[in-house]
């Protein structure tokens, strides 16, 4: 084992988690975004309810790293889109470009999604497996609202939008925290497909080290000991966030102290 | 209790004693048209005939493992193949974790691009160019030894990078002539691509051409190899291979 390897290329690896966790961040975001209508829409049914149903079937039916390659090799197969916009943005919005901007060069085409590039793929494939996974979670918790709490707000006089966006959707949110911890944390490790499709994330890292020195652990190992700390400090940070919005569930004893990642320990009686 | 040592103690030698005559080789399996996976799963290539001539000339026979290219030399510095079939080129870093045979081929790198592409191969031309190899290839050294500052994709096969210069999402791709040639060039996705500047032969990059890798304590296996490449392109058993996939000889 020669671990100088991953220190002597600490720069590649800070890339790597650079890419890894924005990459998991803007996917878990914009899934979030499609996630809300899409839990909504199956609650109410109808044919709005049996195409979220469908999307959330295709997707949690399939795995991530099909549903990458399809969209990064498959699609591109087709000239239809090579020739169109969904492959590249009109060249005027690629020359519409901000020089030395933080020693970067941006162009207004980065920020519209691009097939032609690897990393617009990925951001679009995790965004919608990310958003059907969360749909369901979300949904179940919608599902699982007492009834009493929405009648009582309409009771108050809400309207089904403030009722909507007040009461069931905060409560189920709240509900659905520590399985969206999970889903967070599933989505961290799941980018680690991105390799595949040419991106240098943690594990794309790893894999060019391995290669380029010709030796099968050292790459995996270091990309494996960051996973664990991002996943570390997520874990840590979902345990102070569950904290804070289920403080009313939390029935420990008056005596119990805090134990490790914030989780409260019962003393036991003397 | 006793029985079953015995049991498994007869089946490590019989194993053992049935290892000696099958060579186990590492090939690839996305090299077209050294190495390429059939429908059926099964490997065929320049490479494989010549794992199996060399087989044949020991008096052995080879038992072909598909190997992803990134855990080639892993996988046989732990013993789970004996020898590299994989138009492996002989060089200097390589030799730092194995051994090498004699070559049993070699051709010059060259790059591929669009066949209208209108720039040319060096550090001005390829500046705002983005370049596709395959992972751990002696072209990803060349890459990152001559031209640092080029845009460089890597993938993990060489399939890949066809099916990214195809799409358009690299402006050229870099790898062996022959396989560029055969593997995509004459194929119908190569159709609009040619070769673009010079051929390259750089010993500090692409060594010494492609050789037989084997672990460097195997030195009987090594010079054992080493012969019968020798002896199969003597008796015509190489030039019969060389035939079947190309027009001209590539020793």
């Amino acid at each position: 084992m020669n671990f100088d390897l991953a220190f002597k290329h600490w720069d590649l690896f800070a890339q790597g988690v650079w890419m890894t966790l924005h990459l998991t961040a803007l996917s878990l975001f914009i899934g979030m975004m499609i996630a809300v209508p899409t839990a909504f829409a199956m609650l109410r049914g109808g044919i709005a309810g049996n195409v979220a149903h469908g999307y959330v079937y295709l997707f949690r039916g399939t795995p991530l790293i099909v549903q990458t390659y399809l969209l990064y090799y498959g699609l591109s197969q087709f000239e239809v889109i090579r020739d169109s916009w969904f492959w590249r943005p009109p060249s005027y919005l690629r020359k519409a470009c901000v020089e030395d901007f933080l020693y970067w060069k941006i162009c207004v085409s980065d920020f519209i999604p691009s097939l032609r590039s690897a990393w617009w793929c990925a951001v679009i494939a995790f965004s919608l497996n990310s958003g059907a996974y969360v749909a369901e979670i979300l949904r179940g918790a919608l599902k699982n609202t007492p009834k009493g709490e929405l009648e009582a707000a309409r009771a108050m006089g809400l309207t089904d939008k403030q009722v909507r966006k007040l009461i069931h959707l905060p409560s189920a949110i709240r509900r659905a925290l520590p399985q969206y911890g999970n889903e967070v944390i599933f989505m961290l490790h799941g980018s680690s497909v991105a390799s595949v499709i040419t991106l240098q994330d943690i594990l794309g890292t790893g894999r060019t080290i391995n290669a380029k020195y010709y030796v099968a652990y050292e790459g995996f190992l270091s990309a494996a000991f960051l996973y664990l700390c991002i996943t570390y400090i997520l874990v840590f940070l979902f345990r102070a966030v569950e904290r804070h919005y289920l403080k009313h569930l939390n029935i420990a004893e008056p005596s119990a102290k805090r134990g490790w990642f914030g989780r409260t320990v019962a003393v036991p009686a003397r | 209790m006793k029985r079953t040592f015995v049991a498994a103690v007869a089946s490590i030698l019989i194993t053992g004693a049935a290892s000696a005559e099958t060579l186990k080789v590492c090939a690839e399996g996305a090299y077209p048209p050294f190495s390429v996976t059939t429908e059926s799963g099964a490997l065929e290539g320049f490479d494989i005939d010549i794992a199996n001539a060399l087989c044949d000339e020991l008096g052995m026979t080879c038992e072909i493992q598909a190997t992803e290219w990134d855990g080639i030399i892993p996988a046989l510095l732990e013993k789970k193949c004996d020898a590299i079939i994989a138009s492996m080129s002989i060089t200097e870093e390589r030799k730092k974790r194995i051994d090498f045979t004699t070559k049993y081929y070699n051709t010059p790198a060259k790059f591929i691009a669009a066949d209208d592409a209108d720039f040319e191969i060096s550090a001005d031309g390829l500046e705002d160019k983005i370049i596709g190899v395959q992972r751990g290839t002696i072209h990803q050294d060349f890459m990152e030894g001559e031209y640092p500052d080029v845009e460089l994709k890597l993938y993990g096969t060489q399939d890949e990078v066809y099916l990214d210069l195809a799409a358009g999402r690299v402006d050229a791709i870099m790898q062996d002539s022959i396989a560029g040639k055969e593997g995509f060039l004459d194929q119908d996705q190569g159709k609009g691509f040619a070769f673009i500047g010079g051929s390259y032969s750089v010993p500090k990059y692409h060594g010494d051409g492609a050789g037989i890798g084997v672990r460097k304590e195997d030195k009987a296996l090594k010079y054992a190899l080493s012969a019968a490449i020798e002896a199969i392109l003597k008796n015509g058993q190489y030039g019969f291979i060389n035939a079947k996939y190309f027009d001209f000889h590539i020793y």
